[in-house]
């Protein structure tokens, strides 16, 4: 106990994080076992991970960067295509054991190389042109999709094995939580903040801007290019369709509902919406309504300065000074 | 005394409008080289130029004998040369420490204990703030940072760009001590600023920029006592 304690705050945090992620796994585990769950549940297992994965490297760009990606659909396409037709040519010559986690990294490399492509020129421009281009980059994609032929075209993907199971999710969960919250750490991390907080001031103490923010970006493609491979051997056909720039910004909310910056919060913020509608299973119509409430209320609560004063309160003690006086000091500027 | 940067002739443009106009200037080893002027004459954009934020069209920028005038910004540190940006660019969201720790970002960090011990010694301010977000500071205490984050990195050149902008008299004159003391310690400062009288006043050289081009030069007495600058920029009659 006492090595717990002797650990540094982050260290924690993210044993914390991990130490979550397996106990939740138990549980379920122990669920089907037993047979409590249900057939519903058990189906939306892999899509909480796969989900849980691009939310969670989403907020490395939007949460640590600071910079508005709206392309991780893409690049789970991107990897959900590319390990399909892995899958598909090495079915008969590779054991699924070795087959899967190969696939798996295939989607992350060919992600990762298309987030150099994309990152490199784009980066280098600051604000929104990075969501525009990532927003056209995934539009493209599609259409590429759609009239390839190795793609299968507008019909989709099929004949690729099954591979991906709750438990290759949890894995692949964990290897990014590992990987992201290191990342965060490193002095590496203490830079790419710095350049969030203040780009000018970053490049004065000698930060490669340019270096760090498609370092980041490219690693948020490849975890979503990971995210893909599960989700493309999850069902038995893949089309285009299902990697519009809708599903990038049901990963984008996913990174606001859990709090941006926050590693842990991504991954609960998927648990949440995922057994949210299980749970009022009664009223599932509204399920729309009830999100759409859900995210209105959270940018009131997230942005309003009273709350927030009021939350430093109750939850922070150790910044509530610093709170107080910058509450004092907007006071002093108004 | 040998020459530590040497701007020649440089030209800046943003888009069509020509914003710096053949500037060449001098800073020798162990000076205090000022750069005055009024709004809009082209001072930031010189310094901009000079840390590589900026590039010029033509002529060439020496540091220490080495061209420059294509490095890009963030390998400056490590050569030696410390830009103190304008607006006391420090990072909010961090503590002071931490803001400090950043400043040591490109040396090898063996010696950053020692050295945030002499930045605290020197401003006393920030180590009673030191655990404290920086965005929270006062506004001299967030220039005391700035210029505290630079010293992290041992600069041979420290370049201060209008640390007095925003400031009350009384830490306008605080700032300047401060700027007078790392001097006096071995450091050589090129600094620019509105505040003509204040800057004339410890520097061993001063520049005068008007619309973009250097219209006077000569040492700080000479300027402060120079008819024309007290009519232009000191308020004198």
């Amino acid at each position: 106990m006492n090595k717990i304690k002797n650990m540094k705050k982050s260290t924690r945090q993210t044993l914390l994080t991990l130490a979550m992620i397996i106990a939740f796994y138990i549980v379920i585990e122990v669920m089907i076992m037993t047979g409590n769950a249900t057939r519903h549940l058990k189906s939306m297992l892999v899509p909480m991970c796969y989900n849980a994965i691009a939310a969670v490297s989403l907020n490395l760009v939007i949460g640590f960067l600071g910079e508005l990606s709206l392309g991780q659909a893409a690049f789970m396409s991107l990897g959900a295509y590319s390990s399909c037709l892995f899958s598909i040519r090495m079915r008969r010559i590779l054991p699924a054991a070795v087959r899967f986690p190969l696939a798996v990294l295939l989607g992350g490399v060919v992600a990762a190389v298309f987030g150099i492509v994309i990152g490199v020129p784009v980066l280098r421009l600051s604000g929104d042109y990075l969501a525009i281009v990532t927003l056209a980059f995934g539009e493209i994609l599609r259409s590429v999709f759609i009239n390839l032929d190795i793609t299968g075209g507008a019909a989709g993907l099929k004949k690729m094995p099954q591979d991906s199971s709750f438990t290759y999710g949890i894995i692949v969960l964990i290897i990014a939580v590992i990987v992201i919250s290191n990342i965060i750490d490193s002095k590496a991390g203490r830079a790419i903040m710095a350049v969030r907080d203040n780009t000018i001031a970053a490049s004065s103490v000698g930060i490669n801007i340019n270096f760090y923010k498609v370092l980041v970006f490219v690693m948020a493609a490849f975890f979503g290019g990971c995210a893909g491979a599960l989700f493309g051997h999850n069902y038995s056909i893949i089309t285009p369709g299902q990697f519009d720039y809708n599903k990038s910004i049901e990963i984008l909310l996913m990174v606001v509902f859990g709090g941006m910056g926050s590693v842990r919060g991504s991954i609960i913020a998927r648990v949440v919406i995922t057994f949210l509608p299980e749970a009022m299973r009664g009223f599932a119509d509204y399920r729309m309504l009830v999100y759409a409430v859900a995210l209105i209320l959270l940018m009131l609560f997230g942005n309003n300065p009273k709350i927030n004063r009021f939350k430093a309160k109750l939850f922070n003690r150790r910044n509530r000074d610093d709170n107080v006086r910058l509450t004092q000091a907007q006071k002093e500027v108004k | 005394m040998t020459t530590m940067l040497k701007v020649d002739n440089i030209n800046v443009y943003y888009g069509a409008i020509h914003a710096i106009k053949d500037v060449s200037l001098e800073v020798n080893e162990g000076e205090i080289v000022a750069l005055i002027g009024a709004n809009g004459a082209g001072k930031s954009t010189t310094l901009k130029t000079i840390s590589g934020l900026l590039r010029s069209k033509t002529g060439s920028i020496t540091f220490m004998g080495e061209d420059i005038s294509k490095t890009e910004a963030y390998k400056l540190v490590s050569k030696g040369l410390a830009h103190v940006p304008e607006g006391r660019r420090i990072f909010l969201q961090m503590t002071v420490s931490e803001n400090l720790e950043m400043g040591a970002y490109s040396t090898d960090g063996s010696t950053v204990r020692a050295d945030l011990e002499d930045v605290y010694n020197r401003f006393p301010r920030l180590r009673e703030r030191k655990n404290q977000i920086a965005g929270t500071l006062s506004g001299g205490e967030q220039q005391m940072l700035a210029i505290g984050r630079a010293m992290m990195s041992h600069p041979k050149l420290l370049i201060l760009d209008e640390p007095s902008m925003g400031l009350a008299p009384i830490l306008v004159g605080q700032i300047f001590d401060i700027i007078k003391e790392l001097h006096r310690q071995g450091t050589t400062v090129l600094l620019v600023e509105q505040n003509a009288e204040m800057a004339l006043r410890i520097a061993d050289r001063a520049y005068v920029l008007e619309s973009g081009s250097i219209s006077l030069s000569g040492t700080g007495e000479e300027l402060a006592q120079s008819d024309e600058i007290k009519k232009a920029y000191l308020g004198g009659h």
